[in-house]
C-alpha cells in the first residue's frame, strides 16, 4: 500500500510545489513531518506531506472543505493512521514528547450533555500529568481555573457544559490546552462559529502563547483574518500548496492553487486506489 | 390476608440490592458511551462463554485431568468463560464496524444474535442432557437465594458473590474514575494524554460481562438488562455531575430492589385480592423490581427539574405567564406616560384616558385575569372599581421594562437596516429578558441615547 500511494502520489502534475526545504536540525522544530500520507478506508486524503514547523509562530492552516486539515492534526497525533512517513516533536517519537503537545479538537467532537461541568473539562488537560489512578487534587484544580480564568470563563465555572453557549464551550476546551502548558499546541477550528467575545480572547491567548515562545498551529477557517491573527500560514489541498510566513506564502496566487478545485486528479487517482484495494 | 415482610424477604430484597447496584455501576458508563445496547449483547453472549466453559471443564474430567465439579474453581472458570465472550463481543464489533463500515450497534446486532445462537448449538451438540431451565434464566430465581446460604448462618450465598462484586467495582471506579471520565468524554484527548480508550473500553466490557454474569444466578437475564441500563438512564435525567449520577444509579436500583420486592409480596394482597382474583397470591420479584425502576424512570422522565417534560413545560407556561404580567405592568406605564404628556404618539390599548378593567385585564382571556390577580398580589399594582393603577414599586419594575424596550429598539436601529415598524415586535420579546448589566452595556455601546427611534424619551433607571 504503502509503495503504491508514492508510485501514485509522484505522478501529481509537478510545477505547484515549493515545498520547505528539508530541516537539517529537525530538534529547533516544534513538529517536523517527513513525506506523511495519510488514508481512510485506502483512498488518500494526505499526499505526501513534508513540513517543518518554525518554533515560537503562531501558523494558521488553510484550505477549503475536505482538504486535510483536520485530518493532517489527527494524523500527526497517531489518531487517525498514517500510510507513510515519519513525524517527530521537538526531534523525537510523538511518544516521547506528548508531554509538549496540546490539542484542542473540534468542538462538535464530544458530547456536551455529559455530566460534568467547566472545571471539571478543564482538569481533564492534566490528567496526562497526574498519571494513571492518582486523584486529581486541589491543586490540579487551582490550576485549571486559573487556565479558565485566561479565556475570561472562571465565572462559568461550576457550570453543566450543555448550558454554556457555542463561544463558551470553545473557551473552556481552550483553557483544557492552556492547562497543559505544552510547548506547541495544535487547534481544530477553535474560530469556528464563535461569538466576537470568544474570537477576542481566543486571539488574545494565542499572542500570550507566541510572546512565552510557544507555538500554535491553528485549523482556520476565515481567510480575512489570518495576515492579522498568524505569522505563517499553511496552504492545504490534499497535499502541501505552500508554506512560510504570511507574507510570502499567503497570495493569490497561491490562494487559487488551494481553493481552485485544480485536484480533481488527486482526488480521481485516490478513489480508484479505493475501488482496487476494494477488490484485493 | 396480610402482608408480611420476614427476614428472609428482607435476605431477598438485599441480594436483589446488591446484584442491581453491582450492575448500575458500569451501567453508568454503558449509557453515558451510548453503548446500551452493548449489555443486552453482553449478556448474551455470556451464554457460548459459559457453555464453552462447561464443556471444557468436561473434557478435562474425561481426561482425567481434573476432577473439580462443583467447587470455586468450577465457577472461576464459568466465570472465565462468560468474561471471554464479553472481550471477544467488545473485539468482533469493532472489527466488523470497521471493516464493514457500519455503525456499532449495527456490528453489535449480527455478533451478539450469532453468538448467542452459537452458544444454544453448543448446547444441543455436546451437552443436551444438561437440564437448562429457561425460566430460571430468564426470571432469575430471587427467591430462592435464601435456600442456599452459608454455613451455619441466614447470609445467602447470592448476597456474599453480588456484594464483592459491587465491592471490587466501587474499587476500580474510585481508582479509574479519572480515566473513564476522560475516555468516554473525549477519547481523542484520552489518546493524546496517553491513556488507551482502546484498553480502558475492553477493561469495562470485561467488568461488565463479570457483573452480569454473577448477577444472573440471582436475579436473572431480564432483570439484568434493566438493572444495568435504566438506574443509570435514570440517574442521567436527574443530575448534573459524574459523581451525582453514580450516586443516583446506585440509589435507584437498591431502592427499587426493595421497592419492587415489597410490590411482589402486596400487589396480590392490594390489589389483585380485591378485584377478585383470589387465587393470585404472590407475584414474581424480579418482574416487580423491573416494573419499579421503570416506574422510577417515568417519573425522573416527567419530573426531573431540569430534563422532564412536564417540569420544562412547567417552566414554560410559568415564563408566558411572567410575560403576559409584565406585558400589562409597560402597558400601565405607557398610558401613564401618554396622560402626562401632549404629544399625541399611538399607543397599543387606544385613545387617551384609556384605562385596563381590572375584571378583565387586557383581553379578558384567563391568563390576563390571572396577571391582573397575580401584579395586586405583588403589591405592583392597585385596583380601583374602573381601573388598574401602577404602584411606585410596579411603576419601577414598569419603568426597567420600558427602558429594555427602547434601548433594545435603538440598538436594532443601529445595527440592522431594518424599517421602524419591525423594531417594535422585536423588543416586545427581548424586553423581557435583558437585566441591569446588559441594559448598561447597551446604553453604554450606543453612548446614552436620549430617544428610541420612534423619538419616545428612554427612561432612565430606577
Amino acid at each position: 500500500m504503502s509503495a503504491d500511494s508514492k508510485a501514485a502520489a509522484s505522478t501529481e502534475p509537478a510545477g505547484v510545489s515549493p515545498q520547505v526545504e528539508p530541516d537539517e536540525h529537525p530538534r529547533s522544530s516544534p513538529m517536523s513531518i517527513h513525506d506523511m500520507t495519510v488514508a481512510y478506508h485506502r483512498r488518500p486524503v494526505l499526499w505526501d506531506i513534508d513540513y517543518n514547523t518554525p518554533p515560537g509562530n503562531l501558523i494558521a492552516i488553510v484550505g477549503p472543505n475536505g482538504a486535510g486539515k483536520s485530518t493532517l492534526i489527527k494524523a500527526v497525533l497517531n489518531l487517525v493512521p498514517t500510510v507513510s512517513g515519519q513525524v517527530s516533536f521537538f526531534g523525537e517519537p510523538y511518544k516521547k514528547q506528548r508531554r509538549r503537545v496540546g490539542y484542542v479538537p473540534q468542538r462538535s467532537s464530544v458530547d456536551w450533555d455529559f455530566p460534568v461541568n467547566a472545571l471539571e473539562v478543564v482538569t481533564m488537560g492534566l490528567y496526562r500529568s497526574i498519571g494513571w489512578f492518582r486523584p486529581v487534587t486541589k491543586k490540579h484544580r487551582q490550576a485549571a481555573m486559573a487556565a479558565l480564568d485566561r479565556v475570561g470563563m472562571a465565572d462559568y465555572a461550576k457550570r453543566q457544559i450543555s448550558q454554556l453557549s457555542g463561544g463558551q464551550q470553545q473557551r473552556v476546551f481552550l483553557a483544557r490546552a492552556l492547562a497543559q502548558e505544552a510547548d506547541l499546541y495544535l487547534m481544530d477550528e477553535p474560530f469556528a462559529g464563535v461569538d466576537a467575545a470568544t474570537e477576542r480572547a481566543i486571539v488574545a491567548v494565542l499572542r500570550e502563547l507566541k510572546d512565552a515562545g510557544r507555538t500554535a498551529m491553528v485549523v482556520h477557517h476565515d481567510l480575512q483574518t489570518v495576515q492579522e491573527y498568524f505569522d505563517e500560514v499553511v496552504l492545504l489541498n490534499m497535499r502541501l500548496i505552500a508554506s512560510g510566513p504570511v507574507g510570502d506564502v499567503f497570495t493569490e496566487e497561491n490562494l487559487r492553487a488551494t481553493y481552485g478545485g485544480k485536484l480533481a486528479l488527486l482526488d480521481r487517482v485516490g478513489h480508484r486506489m479505493t475501488l482496487s484495494g476494494g477488490r484485493q | 390476608m396480610e402482608i408480611t415482610w420476614t427476614s428472609l424477604d428482607t435476605w431477598i430484597a438485599v441480594t436483589a440490592a446488591l446484584a442491581a447496584m453491582s450492575c448500575a455501576l458500569p451501567g453508568v458508563f454503558l449509557v453515558l458511551r451510548r453503548q446500551s445496547m452493548l449489555g443486552d449483547a453482553l449478556s448474551h453472549t455470556a451464554l457460548p462463554g459459559i457453555v464453552a466453559a462447561f464443556l471444557f471443564a468436561h473434557w478435562m474430567r474425561v481426561a482425567g485431568w481434573w476432577d473439580e465439579v462443583e467447587g470455586g474453581s468450577f465457577h472461576a472458570l464459568l466465570f472465565g468463560g462468560a468474561v471471554l465472550a464479553g472481550v471477544l463481543t467488545a473485539f468482533l464489533t469493532e472489527v466488523i464496524q470497521k471493516i464493514g463500515r457500519v455503525e456499532s450497534s449495527a456490528a453489535l446486532g449480527v455478533i451478539y444474535t450469532s453468538l448467542f445462537a452459537l452458544g444454544l448449538l453448543l448446547i444441543r451438540l455436546f451437552a443436551d442432557n444438561v437440564h437448562l431451565d429457561a425460566e430460571c434464566v430468564l426470571f432469575g430465581t430471587v427467591e430462592t437465594v435464601v435456600f442456599n446460604t452459608l454455613p451455619d448462618s441466614d447470609i445467602p450465598r447470592a448476597a456474599v458473590v453480588n456484594g464483592c462484586v459491587l465491592l471490587v467495582n466501587f474499587t476500580l471506579l474510585l481508582l479509574c474514575l479519572k480515566e473513564l471520565r476522560l475516555t468516554t468524554f473525549d477519547p481523542a484527548l484520552a489518546e493524546s494524554s496517553g491513556i488507551s480508550s482502546s484498553l480502558v473500553h475492553y477493561v469495562l466490557m470485561a467488568v461488565t460481562s463479570v457483573t452480569l454474569v454473577a448477577a444472573f444466578e440471582s436475579v436473572g437475564s431480564i432483570l439484568v438488562i434493566t438493572v444495568l441500563v435504566a438506574p443509570a438512564a435514570t440517574a442521567f435525567l436527574l443530575t448534573e455531575r459524574l459523581w451525582s449520577m453514580i450516586l443516583v444509579a446506585l440509589l435507584v436500583a437498591g431502592g427499587s430492589a426493595f421497592l419492587g420486592h415489597w410490590l411482589a409480596i402486596a400487589t396480590p394482597v392490594l390489589i389483585f385480592q380485591p378485584l377478585g382474583f383470589t387465587t393470585v397470591d404472590d407475584t414474581n420479584t424480579a418482574g416487580m423490581i423491573a416494573m419499579a425502576i421503570g416506574g422510577l424512570f417515568f417519573a425522573a422522565f416527567l419530573f426531573s427539574p431540569k430534563k422532564g417534560v412536564i417540569s420544562q413545560s412547567v417552566q414554560r407556561s410559568l415564563l408566558s405567564f411572567r410575560i403576559v404580567c409584565e406585558d400589562l405592568l409597560g402597558i400601565l406605564y405607557r398610558l401613564e406616560e401618554f396622560a402626562r404628556s401632549d404629544d399625541a404618539i399611538r399607543i397599543p390599548t387606544g385613545a387617551p384616558g384609556a384605562t385596563i378593567d381590572p375584571r378583565k385585564g387586557l383581553s379578558g382571556k384567563l391568563l390576563d385575569r390571572l396577571a391582573v390577580w397575580r401584579l395586586t398580589r405583588q403589591g405592583y399594582v392597585e385596583v380601583t372599581e374602573t381601573a388598574c393603577v401602577l404602584t411606585d414599586s410596579g411603576r419601577s419594575v414598569a419603568r426597567q421594562l420600558v427602558r429594555s424596550h427602547r434601548l433594545w429598539e435603538a440598538y436594532m436601529a443601529k445595527h440592522f437596516p431594518l424599517a421602524s415598524d419591525h423594531l417594535h415586535e422585536m423588543a416586545h420579546r427581548v424586553e423581557h429578558f435583558l437585566d441591569g448589566s446588559l441594559r448598561e452595556e447597551i446604553e453604554t455601546e450606543l453612548d446614552g441615547p436620549g430617544e428610541d427611534p420612534h423619538g419616545r424619551s428612554i427612561p432612565d433607571e430606577p
